[in-house]
């Protein structure tokens, strides 16, 4: 008798956006045709590539490398079968090898190196992919040198305000002992944002190791993730990495047999936006509702429960292993100006090809919405995109060549936030837009100042009558002295910023506020 | 066990199943600091909502007044007071869905079920209500459906999956 074959390893990822379009049927499909047939195969269930629009895409381990197919419904997986995809053969859900395809090859994958190629649970795939070398690194350093690497990678801050990272952790450093925390920010509220997402299910170790690393540079021995509600599958992996990561020893009481000590829990939010604001989340975290705090005192010296805080987006945190393993200067190779390193950019919305794209900072918009994103899904004209979110400005066409740099977005009026891109096509009604940028604020307001709580309100009131026509200047004239004072009497950016995507829509495109033409047919 | 019931006030009181169940979830969380949002998590969790007579079981585990706690519920919008329906339909309003036809999908919901947002319909059968992103955004538009995320979500997806859960067209 001959020995069985060695299993073909096939891949279907587990990506929350790969089973809202059918990933779990599939991959149960493919086991049971394997077994019907006869066939020995392992089903791995990897993170997503990040290339959203051939989702489910299943992957082979075939002689010639892994072999992608896909967009892959359960009806195509007998013809799979038939056209011996486990060898990697033709058929017309064939994409090639999956790591060379433009799209992917293209990018400059650091912080994303490992999501879609390896199961995200398993601590050896982990490990044979460079895992654990940056906190090994750092167990032989002393915290100002951890913090100094930081410093000199010029890692600034992705959840939104892209403050220097290493800055911060040198003031938690310094700030008095005793407790101190490490406090990880996954409140991804951002429409059109799923980074932090696709870490918690690609590389979920990633952010472990990030933030064990932020304890030994802070001294600090308790870290909190503080994920959103709407992630639940993110968080049922997140646990299960904890658990995993402690039982071998690289958190918990003896990290890495070092004596130091590293406990890390994480938490589910409750669906309030504001949360993602850094003192609301604290609160949050207390227990308490998440009203925003008053600055100072800065959170680095009074954060959680009064102690100081390093809290940092999990992309910031999930960045510091590769600068710990390969050095700071390595990092900020990347990049333009002040922008160092790479941006893991989010496609969404009305896109051909949404999906993760991480590159070095410096390229255009353009680049992004056309090479990658392959024009609008619904193949009309693109009329507007928002950039870094809800309060992100809306821009034009014409400010489509702004490179993607900080201080480029400053400079125009918009912000690049947390990297999220959301596309609209030519049918986007602009009033609208603004409408839901006032609706949403007043949603969401943490109610702490009058400017946002009732500004946002009142927003939502005049823009409805800028939209029923009714004394459309005197309207238009009060929607930007409501702007003006939210900008300026705002205590954070909720009530501060909505008036970027309401004021870029009434800007860059007036003709959505003055009333339609009736004689013209749409 | 008794005073905790008697103590609710004006509240439906809860079975005693329910009472155990929250009075459980109590003893195994308060030490954990900053202990009411996980008590509150683990309450909706086992019940489908945070009923108003276990307000005063959990302030009264955590050491805080019932107006604090009864605060902290009405903060978040993920806490609902009032049991669900059978099923429950997220739809997701943030602007990645729109650029993608949630609009529409919102109008529809609302022509066929006949209620709005955070309501149930009156034969108990579907609970709607708003979601601010799922993170879905590359596979616009999104809804959770029983807390399963689906993307891609046109209106037939959608009506079928409405006549499965026995709503009527
Ligand atoms: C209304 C509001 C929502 C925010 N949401 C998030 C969020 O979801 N995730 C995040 O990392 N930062 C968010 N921020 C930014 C945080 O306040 C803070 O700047 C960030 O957590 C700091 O981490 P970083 O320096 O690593 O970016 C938000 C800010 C505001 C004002
Ligand atoms: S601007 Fe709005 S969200 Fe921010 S503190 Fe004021 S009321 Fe709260
Ligand atoms: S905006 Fe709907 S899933 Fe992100």
């Amino acid at each position: 008798m001959n020995a069985s074959p060695t299993p073909v390893r096939v891949y279907v990822p587990l990506d929350t956006s790969a089973r809202a379009v059918g990933a779990d049927a599939v991959a149960r499909a493919i086991a049971a045709e394997a077994e019907r047939r006869g066939l020995p195969l392992t089903v791995v269930r990897n993170g997503s590539r990040g290339m959203f629009w051939l989702e489910p895409l299943v992957e082979v381990e075939a002689p010639a490398g892994r072999i992608g197919y896909g967009p892959v419904a359960v009806a195509d997986v007998p013809a799979l079968f038939e056209a011996g995809f486990l060898a990697g053969g033709a058929h017309r859900l064939r994409v090639g090898a999956v790591a060379e395809l433009a799209y992917f090859r293209n990018q400059e994958r650091l912080c994303f190196s490992r999501i879609g190629t390896i199961d995200p649970l398993d601590l050896e795939d982990y490990r044979a992919h460079g895992g654990w070398a940056g906190l090994e690194r750092a167990l032989a350093m002393d915290g100002a040198a951890i913090v100094q690497a930081v410093l000199d990678s010029g890692l600034r801050g992705r959840g939104g305000a892209a403050f220097p990272a290493g800055i911060k952790w040198k003031t938690v450093l310094g700030a008095e002992a005793g407790q101190k925390y490490i406090v990880c920010n996954a409140d991804e509220g951002d429409s059109g944002t799923f980074s932090d997402r696709m870490i918690f299910e690609g590389d979920p170790y990633r952010l472990i190791e990030g933030m064990a690393i932020a304890g030994l540079a802070v001294g600090a021995t308790q870290g909190y993730v503080y994920l959103r509600s709407e992630y639940p599958l993110a968080f049922a992996l997140f646990r299960e990495a904890i658990d995993r990561a402690r039982a071998a020893g690289w958190i918990g009481a003896d990290v890495c047999g070092s004596g130091r000590r590293f406990e890390l829990d994480v938490r589910m939010g409750a669906g309030a936006y504001v949360c993602g604001e850094e003192t609301s989340l604290l609160e949050s975290l207390e227990g308490k509702r998440g009203q925003v705090r008053f600055k100072p005192p800065l959170p680095a010296l009074k954060g959680l429960f009064g102690r100081p805080t390093v809290i940092n987006n999990v992309i910031t945190l999930a960045s510091v292993p590769d600068i710990l393993a390969h050095g700071a200067e390595w990092y900020r190779d990347y990049g333009v100006g002040r922008s160092r390193g790479t941006l893991p950019l989010q496609l969404g919305g009305n896109i051909r090809y949404g999906g993760l794209i991480e590159k070095a900072f410096g390229l255009t918009l353009r680049e992004l919405l056309y090479d990658y994103g392959g024009g609008s899904a619904s193949g009309r004209p693109i009329r507007a995109v928002q950039v870094g979110g809800p309060l992100g400005a809306y821009l034009p066409e014409s400010q489509f060549d702004t490179p993607i740099d900080y201080e480029a977005f400053a400079a125009i009026g918009a912000m690049l936030g947390h990297g999220g891109i959301v596309v609209f096509d030519d049918t986007v009604d602009m009033a609208e837009q603004a409408r839901f940028a006032m609706e949403f604020c007043a949603i969401e307001s943490c109610g702490k100042c009058t400017p946002c709580r009732i500004g946002s309100t009142r927003g939502v009131e005049v823009v409805a009558r800028i939209q029923a026509a009714r004394e459309v200047e005197r309207n238009t004239a009060l929607l930007r002295s409501l702007c003006d004072t939210m900008l300026n009497g705002s205590l954070c950016a909720l009530g501060g910023l909505t008036p970027y995507p309401v004021l870029s829509a009434l800007n860059h495109f007036p003709e959505d506020f003055r009333p339609r033409d009736h004689a013209q047919v749409a | 066990m008794s005073l905790a019931v008697a103590d609710t006030g004006a509240a439906a009181p809860l079975s005693a199943a329910d009472q155990a169940q929250v009075l459980a979830v109590v003893e195994r969380l308060r030490d954990l600091p900053g202990a009411l949002l996980p008590i509150l998590h683990a309450i909706q969790d086992a019940l489908g909502h945070v009923p108003a007579a276990a307000v005063p079981i959990v302030a009264q585990g955590l050491n805080l007044s019932r107006a604090e706690v009864h605060g902290v519920i009405s903060f978040y919008h993920h806490f609902r007071s009032e049991p669900p329906g059978r099923h429950v339909l997220q739809l997701c309003r943030a602007e990645a869905c729109q650029a993608m036809g949630a609009r529409a999908l919102e109008h529809r919901l609302r022509e066929r079920l006949r209620i709005g947002f955070h309501e149930t319909t009156a034969d108990g059968a579907v609970t709607l209500e708003p979601v601010y992103c799922l993170g879905n955004c590359a596979c616009a538009p999104s809804a959770m459906l029983d807390g399963e995320v689906r993307g891609r979500l046109g209106a037939d997806a959608l009506d079928q999956w409405l006549d499965d859960c026995g709503v009527a067209r």
